[in-house]
Order: structure tokens, then C-alpha cells, then sequence
């Protein structure tokens, strides 16, 4: 019971962090004509942003099962 | 070569081959085995979040915008985090109300209200019927074109097709008859589909691998990977690579974000997938990474192949929402064009198959029977209704489609695949304030959510659905321009003058503006009723530990043989028969005939009978088979109002007063210990000055008499001097012994552990007693193991046990006969010495006392020597290494004194 209101809070805690990343200003500072690697780093940062928040929630989740 | 008969076979045979897993999947869970069980399979049904639209259209929208079309991707990944909570408490309300569609749900919420379940229903059959008519375009669009195989046929030549060449009719009629096969075979009273369920997972699993399939050929095999596509857009200009904070683009941002973040939850097909499918929990958290996940896989090759598409196709005409299909095409890649298509068809079919579902179980149980039930105040006898609900369902699935049919026909083709999803979107957002705020808020009312659906509902008509009619000629086009009778402030997509937003982010804004609004000020008008106030708690607190049962308040008369037969006439006899079997047992009835029929019995009915014609109906059928009498006001305003207040002060209360009651007897115990230990001390006392008497009587009776008498002779005046001697050395044993004891109770004795050899420490002890056994010609044997055995222990304190149990059995043992064995064994990780004489023995009321202060054997005619601290000594001594000791004996047999230690490890 403990350790999934832990889990529960852990995933509002992720999911501020999600809304920082992905619906802030700080999207702007990553919306420039800027490239990096040959790619635009608008397409980089939304898309390694998505993966790392999947990966995060996967941790979480995971790591608190038996 | 494809054409057009080959590429309706191969259709035809996937659609078998769905057919032959939902069929499969089906045996396995009347075996018992279910295969959906899996939070993996789970997770991959809820995939069909991603329909034609998401395979098709994605691509369309980021040739058009960029990354724009990420949000709708993107939200759910953020609602997902929160399922933990929100979901959780959809799928456990539902699991114990048997809650089979979102509009039994919000229906529940409020009281059970047949009106606010039909109101959700037509909400959510006229906001899908666009989603379904994109599928159906999407289905026929994609045939149409890899027709026409290898050649790619531009925009205009598609267009305006007579009826019966359009083959979306045919679409539309054989998907009906697909779902009619697929979803309604049988009723099932909790209408879960473990077959559709699996089948949709594999659909997931196909649309999935297509698209990868398409997205590597274009990005690996036609260019050069993601960089160079990216070089060519740019050389070309083909593609927006920022969101632009100027231009709309950013409230487009937010506003899909959140439209997709309630989708996810409240499409019907997404709640029949996550919440009336659900057959675990525990699925919830796997599904939470895995769905976004599978979101993130479908849209990784979406911007490579917008590029491609329109780096490919640059001024030909062609749509991009076909560029996943004509992108292989127009390289001649037959298998690969063929694989696109079929996985385009199984993200359409997936929606079509799940929303249909979901929207005719709501259509039967929400609209059509409360219609029927009210018509029919007795219910017609000889009426097998388990057939009327599926005869039902089976026209409402047929309808549906005929309706998506409809509105291609009238809009479709004015719009994008993505817009006309958009569309449906924001319809079913308009159940969000109802649902999550009625989740966590006890105030919402049925008035509240009524006023908020309608009102949402409207708005959303006026400025998304009537000017998607206007735009595609079917209204006038001065509506839209001027507003109606030329009120420029009522202009659908600027509303009172808000122009300049989108026209989905200008719906979103002015539907919540109203929904929520009529929400919160008809929920705040008036208390709520007791079935509100009831289903409020019930839907609130469902997480709580101390979950409310879902037993309502009821009195009245019924008769469990009537609520039977009507539970056997809307779910068949066998079934019925056997849930309420079930039931009797759970209850602990010998048979069904025996069930009490008391409120929870009848509640038991209403809610088996919810599964399959809706909660509305359910507690109107079962109200006409009990005789409910209605509750005083007083007495449900005495149990009711603030119940939940009144049952959480009670809670409290009762915690309060049981934590009360615990340090009470927790402070008798006490009282009884402090007692006991002053009596105790009170013992110890008398006795150290008793004992203490004794030897200083004798020394003082002797001194007197060597003092009084001078003429004493000399071996005389020896004796006494020997006794005053011995005397005082009893004495000052004894005072050392009470020094011992105490320092050893007061925990300030010093303790040097070290490693002892037991072996070895017997030895010593019997030499050092050696004197004493032969004065008294005690024979004493020692039994040692042969391996070592290894405690850790005070070496000096163990020895005066030891010392001391030998000194005490030489005491006992008789005189020239006595014998006292010494034995070391072990026992597995315990160590046991035992030292036994054949003395005679220590009564059996004595046994227990032995080791407590001075109760040596004082009911013993002959006084022993001693102090008589020996032995409680010796206890401490050897609890305090963790150990115990005790005293075998039979009176006139000897006795056996052991104490056991634990051994050391490889000792």
C-alpha cells in the first residue's frame, strides 16, 4: 500500500517534469533552424525528451515489483 | 500483379485470420487460460488508440506542420503517468459496479440516471461518427489507390466517385457484418471479449510492423537515413522544422496535447480496451510504459517519410495522407505496398471493430432499453430478452456504420484525416468535466453533469460539426462568415469575438468554458440526493482502504425467486442459474433457494443484471420485481446526509477510543508488573537478611562465648574459631553472590566474549571440582564429543556456571554411590551440556522456582548448603549468551541440569 502511493506520487512528480519539458518556454530555447548531427534539434530534443520520460516511468514502475 | 480482386482476397484473409485468433482466444478463456491476461497484450490492445488516422494521417500532418502532429502523441504519454490513480479508480468503480460503457459510467456516478446515460450515448455516437467515417475513408481511399498499382492516381481523380462505385458503402457494410460476427456471437453478462481483445492486440502488432516496414524502405533503402532526408528537406524546403511561437502554432501545441490526453481516456473504444477489458490491475502499470512506448515506435519514421513523400511526389498532386502507401508504389515494391495496406486495414478495422462495440453496448443499454422498459411497465412474458439485447445491438452496430457512411458522404471529403479526427476528439472531450472532476469530487450532481454534457455538446455542434458541414457546402457558407442572421458576435469560430484561435483550440476553450461552467454552478445549486450522495462515495473513494461495499441502503420485500427469473430473462437461464449459485455460496447458503433476500442480495441483482443492460435500467427492472419501501426523510437524513463526514468521525472514534482501551490494558500490565516487582523485592530483601542472619548469629553465638570464657580449652576454642571462620566466609560468598546478581541485573557487569571451547572448558571445570567429588567419592564421568565445539561467551562466567552446576550435583549425589555424568552434545546449531546426578532428585514444584532467588529447595527437610544464588545466577549467565537452561527430574531419580547455548558457525 506504501509503495505504490510512492509509485503514485513518484508518476505526479514525472508528470510535472513531462509538462516542464514538453510545454514550457523552454521548448523555445530548443526551436531554433539549429542543427545537430544533420538533424534539426527541435525534432532531437522532443523525441529524446519522449524517450527518456518512457524510461523513467519503465524505472519506476519496474523496479517495484519482486 | 495486384489488383483489385487479388488485394480483396488478401483483405478477406486477414480478416480470417483476426477471426481465427479472436476464436481462438475465446476457447482459451473457457479453458481457463486466458491469453489476454498478459499486461503486454493489454497495453497493445489499448494501441488501438492508433487507427487509421495515426497511420495514415500522422504523416499528412507533419508534411503540413512539422512536429505538429506530436502532441496527440505526446499527451497520452503524460496522462499515462497518472493512470496509477485515474484509471485505476475507473477500472476498480467499474470492476464492482460492473460498469460496462462511459455512459453506465457517468450514468452511475450521478445516481443512476437513465436520462444522463442516453444524453452521453448520443453525445458519443454523433462525436465518433466523423472518427468512423475516417476510417471508413481511409479503408476505401487505400484500396482504391493500390488499385490503380502500380500507376499513383492524384487527389481529383479519386473525388466524387458514383454511389455504387464507392467502394466505402461496401467498406462500411462488410466491417458491420465483421463486428456483428465478431462482438455480439453471445451476451455475456460482464460483456467482456477476450477473442476481440486478442485480436486487436495482433492488429497492434501488424499496423506497428508495417509502418516500421514502410518508414526503414524509405529512410534506409530510398535515402540515405534520417540525415540526409533531413538535408534534402532542407535543400528542397519542403519541411517546417520549428513550432514558430508566433503563429498559432503553440496553442495548437496545448490544446491537442490535452484533446489527446482525454481521448485516450474517454474515446468509448479506449475505455472498452483499458477499463471493461481489463481483466487484472496489475496490467495498469505495465501498460503505463509500454502503450507510450508503442506510441513512440509508430511515430518514429513519420517525418522521414512526409519528406520523402513530398520530395517524391512535389507537384503531382498527391495527398499526403496517402504518402505510407504510395511512397512504396511508386518503387514498385509490390509485397511492401501490399504489407502498407494491410496494415492501414487493420488500424481501421481495430477502431472500427472496438468503437462499434463499445458505442452499440451503450446505444442497447443507455438509449434503447430504458426506452423499451419504460413502455413496457410489465415485462411482456415469453419474451427470451437475451435475444431482443443482441438483435439490439447487432442493428445499433449496422446503423453506426450506415452513419459514418453518412457523413463521409456529406464531409468527409472537405477535411483531412487528421481534422476530421480532431473533430471527434473534442466531442468526447466534453465528458471529462462529468468523469475525472466526478472522480475526485463528491459535490458534482446529476444536474451538474447534465448542464455540463449539454452545454459542452452544444457548443461543440456550433462551432466544430455545423461549420464542418458548411464547409463542405452542405450549409451556407454566410453562416460561417457573417454568423447567424448576420450577429457578427455568434460567428461559430470566432465566438464573441474570439477570433484568431484554431478552430479546435477555439471549440476546446469555449465547450470547456460552458461544460465545466454548467458543471460547477448546477452541481453547487442544492445538496445532493441520497443516490448521489451514495454513487458519490462509492466512485470518491474507491481506493480507500476501507472501501465503501456498494451495499445502498434499501428496505423492502423481494423475492429471490423473482429476481432470479428476471436476471434468467436478460442473461439466459444457465447463466443467470449459475452467478446467482455462485453468489449463495459466497454468501454461505446451502442453495439458491435459501439466499436471504435482504439488501445485499437485491443489490447482488441489480448489479449482475447492470452488466447487461446498463445501470439505469437495471435498477429500474429490479425496482419493479421488489417492493422497496421508501426511507423516511428523517431517517436518511439521520443515516445519509454527510455520511461520508459522519462515518469518518465515527472511524475516527473508534480508533480513538480502541487506541484508548489499549493503553489502558497496557498500563494495568504495567501496574501488575511493578507490583509483582515490589513484592518481589520485598522477598529479596527478607531473605538476603535472613540469610544474612543466620552465619552472623552463629559467629556472633560463638565470639560471645570465647569472649565470656577465657578458660575455654584450646581444641574447644578451635572449633568455634573454625566455625566463625567458615561462617564468615559463607558470608562473604553470599554478599559477593547478591553484589554479582545485582550487577548482572542492573546490566554493569562487564562481559569479556570471547571464542570458548566447550570441550575444554568442562575439562578445566572438572579438574578445578576434582577434590570435591573424590572427598565425597563421587564418581564423575565426562562425555565429550569429538569434534569442537565453539561458543561465544564470558569464559570466567560460563566456568561458574559450570562450576556450579558441579559443585551442586556433587552436593546432592549420595555419599560413595553418588555418580555424575557430564555430557557435551550438539544439536545441530545448538550446543547442550548436561551435567546428571542420582542424588535425590528436585521436587516437581520446585522445578520452576529453582532458578529464581533463593527458593533452593526450602520446602526440602534437609537445608542444603549453599546460598542458595547459585542457580539464578547461572540463568542469567546463560541468557544472556542467548541460551537457556533448565532441570529434568524425577524425585528419587536424580536430576539432569542442561543448559543449551547456540553453537558458532563451523564450530
Amino acid at each position: 500500500m506504501h509503495r505504490s502511493l510512492l509509485l503514485r506520487q513518484r508518476m505526479i512528480g514525472l508528470f510535472l517534469l513531462g509538462v516542464l519539458l514538453l510545454y514550457s518556454p523552454l521548448l523555445s530555447v530548443f526551436d531554433t533552424n539549429e542543427e545537430l548531427l544533420g538533424l534539426p534539434v527541435i525534432y532531437i530534443y522532443l523525441f529524446s525528451t519522449w524517450v527518456a520520460l518512457i524510461a523513467l516511468i519503465a524505472w519506476f514502475v519496474e523496479r517495484g515489483r519482486t | 500483379m495486384l489488383g483489385p480482386r487479388l488485394i480483396v482476397v488478401y483483405s478477406l484473409l486477414y480478416l480470417a485470420v483476426l477471426f481465427a485468433i479472436a476464436y481462438w482466444a475465446d476457447k482459451r478463456a473457457d479453458q481457463g487460460r486466458s491469453v489476454i491476461a498478459s499486461p503486454l497484450v493489454y497495453a497493445l490492445s489499448m494501441a488501438v488508440y492508433c487507427t487509421a488516422w495515426t497511420y495514415y494521417g500522422s504523416v499528412g500532418r507533419a508534411a503540413g506542420t512539422g512536429v505538429g502532429f506530436l502532441p496527440i502523441y505526446l499527451g497520452p504519454t503524460l496522462i499515462a503517468m497518472l493512470w496509477g490513480t485515474l484509471l485505476l479508480k475507473m477500472v476498480r468503480v467499474s470492476k464492482t459496479q460492473r460498469i460496462t460503457s462511459i455512459a453506465d459510467f457517468i450514468a452511475s456516478r450521478y445516481g443512476k440516471s437513465q436520462v444522463l446515460g442516453g444524453v452521453v450515448t448520443v453525445i458519443a455516437v454523433l462525436g465518433v461518427v466523423p472518427y468512423i467515417a475516417l476510417q471508413l475513408k481511409a479503408i476505401s481511399r487505400s484500396y482504391t489507390i493500390l488499385q490503380h498499382y502500380p500507376d499513383i492516381p492524384s487527389r481529383e481523380s479519386l473525388q466524387n466517385l458514383p454511389i455504387m462505385q464507392d467502394t466505402t458503402l461496401y467498406v462500411a457494410l462488410a466491417l458491420a457484418a465483421f463486428t456483428i460476427l465478431f462482438g455480439t456471437r453471445h451476451l455475456d453478462a460482464s460483456e467482456r471479449h477476450e477473442g476481440m481483445v486478442a485480436a486487436i492486440a495482433f492488429e497492434s502488432i501488424v499496423k506497428l510492423l508495417a509502418f516500421l516496414s514502410v518508414g526503414i524502405f524509405v529512410t534506409y533503402h530510398i535515402h540515405d537515413g534520417f540525415a540526409d532526408l533531413f538535408d534534402k528537406a532542407s535543400v528542397a524546403g519542403v519541411l517546417t522544422t520549428h513550432i514558430n511561437f508566433q503563429t498559432s502554432d503553440y496553442e495548437t501545441w496545448y490544446s491537442l496535447t490535452i484533446l489527446a490526453a482525454l481521448a485516450v481516456m474517454l474515446l468509448p473504444r479506449q475505455f472498452q480496451v483499458a477499463v471493461v477489458e481489463n481483466s487484472n490491475e496489475r496490467q495498469i502499470r505495465r501498460a503505463m510504459w509500454v502503450f507510450p512506448l508503442y506510441l513512440l515506435l509508430i511515430n518514429l519514421f513519420v517525418i522521414p517519410i512526409a519528406i520523402a513523400g513530398q520530395i517524391q511526389f512535389a507537384g503531382t498532386g498527391v495527398d499526403a495522407d496517402t504518402f505510407v502507401l504510395t511512397l512504396p508504389m511508386a518503387h514498385a515494391q509490390e509485397g511492401l505496398s501490399l504489407f502498407a495496406f494491410i496494415g492501414g486495414l487493420s488500424a481501421a478495422t481495430g477502431m472500427v471493430i472496438v468503437e462499434t462495440i463499445a458505442l452499440s453496448t451503450m446505444v442497447c443499454n443507455d438509449l434503447i432499453m430504458p426506452g423499451l422498459l419504460r413502455r413496457w411497465t410489465r415485462l411482456p412474458p415469453h419474451v427470451d430478452f437475451s435475444r431482443v439485447l443482441l438483435a439490439i445491438r447487432r442493428s445499433a452496430i449496422v446503423v453506426i456504420l450506415l452513419l459514418g457512411y453518412l457523413y463521409f458522404r456529406v464531409a468527409g471529403e472537405a477535411y483531412a484525416l487528421v481534422s476530421i479526427g480532431l473533430i471527434s476528439f473534442s466531442a468526447v472531450a466534453q465528458f471529462a468535466p462529468a468523469m475525472i472532476i466526478g472522480l475526485y469530487w463528491r459535490g458534482g450532481t446529476y444536474q451538474g453533469a447534465l448542464a455540463g454534457l449539454l452545454a459542452g455538446f452544444a457548443i461543440w455542434i456550433y462551432t466544430l460539426l455545423l461549420p464542418s458541414f458548411a464547409k463542405s457546402g452542405w450549409l451556407s457558407a454566410d453562416f460561417l462568415q457573417h454568423g447567424p442572421f448576420g450577429i457578427e458576435l455568434l460567428r461559430p469560430q470566432s465566438l464573441f469575438g474570439l477570433s484568431d484561435l484554431h478552430e479546435i483550440t477555439h471549440c476546446l476553450f469555449w465547450s470547456m468554458v460552458f461544460n465545466i461552467g454548467a458543471y460547477l454552478l448546477f452541481s453547487l445549486r442544492r445538496e445532493s440526493t441520497i443516490n448521489e450522495a451514495t454513487q458519490a462515495t462509492l466512485f470518491v473513494d474507491v481506493l480507500k482502504r476501507e472501501a465503501p461495499s456498494g451495499v445502498p441502503l434499501w428496505r423492502g420485500k423481494a423475492e429471490v425467486k423473482e429476481l432470479i427469473s428476471l436476471a434468467e430473462r436478460f442473461l439466459g437461464a444457465q447463466s443467470a442459474r449459475k452467478a446467482f449459485e455462485l453468489y449463495a455460496a459466497s454468501r454461505g447458503a446451502p442453495n439458491v433457494e435459501q439466499l436471504p433476500a435482504d439488501a445485499a442480495t437485491v443489490h447482488f441483482a441489480e448489479t449482475l443484471l447492470a452488466g447487461a443492460i446498463g445501470s439505469a435500467s437495471a435498477r429500474v427492472m429490479v425496482a419493479s420485481t421488489t417492493a422497496e419501501e421508501p426511507l423516511g426523510l428523517d431517517e436518511v437524513l439521520n443515516i445519509l446526509d454527510e455520511a461520508s463526514q459522519i462515518r469518518a468521525y465515527s472511524r475516527e472514534l473508534e480508533r480513538k477510543s480502541s487506541e484508548l482501551e489499549a493503553a489502558g490494558r497496557e498500563l494495568k500490565v504495567a501496574n501488575e508488573q511493578l507490583k509483582e516487582l515490589d513484592r518481589i523485592k520485598d522477598d529479596f530483601m527478607s531473605s538476603v537478611t535472613h540469610e544474612l542472619r543466620t552465619p552472623l548469629a552463629s559467629i556472633r553465638a560463638f565470639s560471645e562465648i570465647l569472649a565470656d570464657d577465657p578458660e575455654i580449652e584450646l581444641q574447644q576454642r578451635k572449633k568455634f574459631l573454625d566455625i566463625i571462620v567458615t561462617e564468615t566466609e559463607r558470608l562473604t560468598r553470599l554478599v559477593n553472590q547478591v553484589l554479582d546478581l545485582a550487577k548482572i541485573e542492573s546490566g554493569h557487569a562487564n562481559w569479556r566474549i570471547e571464542q570458548v571451547d566447550l570441550g575444554e572448558l568442562i575439562g578445566v571445570g572438572c579438574e578445578v571440582n576434582a577434590r570435591l567429588f573424590s572427598e565425597r567419592g563421587v564418581r564423575l564421568i565426562v562425555e565429550l564429543p569429538e569434534v569442537t565445539c565453539t561458543v561465544s561467551a564470558d569464559r570466567d562466567r560460563l566456568m561458574q556456571v559450570l562450576v556450579n552446576l558441579l559443585s551442586n550435583a556433587a552436593k546432592f549425589a549420595p555419599e560413595n554411590t553418588g555418580e555424575v555424568r557430564v555430557r557435551l552434545r550438539r544439536d545441530g546449531e545448538i550446543l547442550r551440556v548436561s551435567v546428571r546426578d542420582n542424588g535425590p532428585g528436585v521436587p516437581f514444584e520446585d522445578q520452576q522456582d529453582i532458578f529464581e532467588k533463593f527458593r533452593q529447595g526450602s520446602s526440602s527437610s534437609e537445608r542444603p548448603v549453599g546460598t542458595g544464588l547459585g542457580l539464578p545466577i547461572s540463568r542469567r549467565i546463560i541468557e544472556y549468551f542467548g541460551g537457556r537452561i533448565q532441570v529434568q527430574s524425577r524425585p528419587g531419580h536424580g536430576a539432569v541440569f542442561t543448559f543449551e547455548l547456540p553453537a558458532m558457525d563451523g564450530g
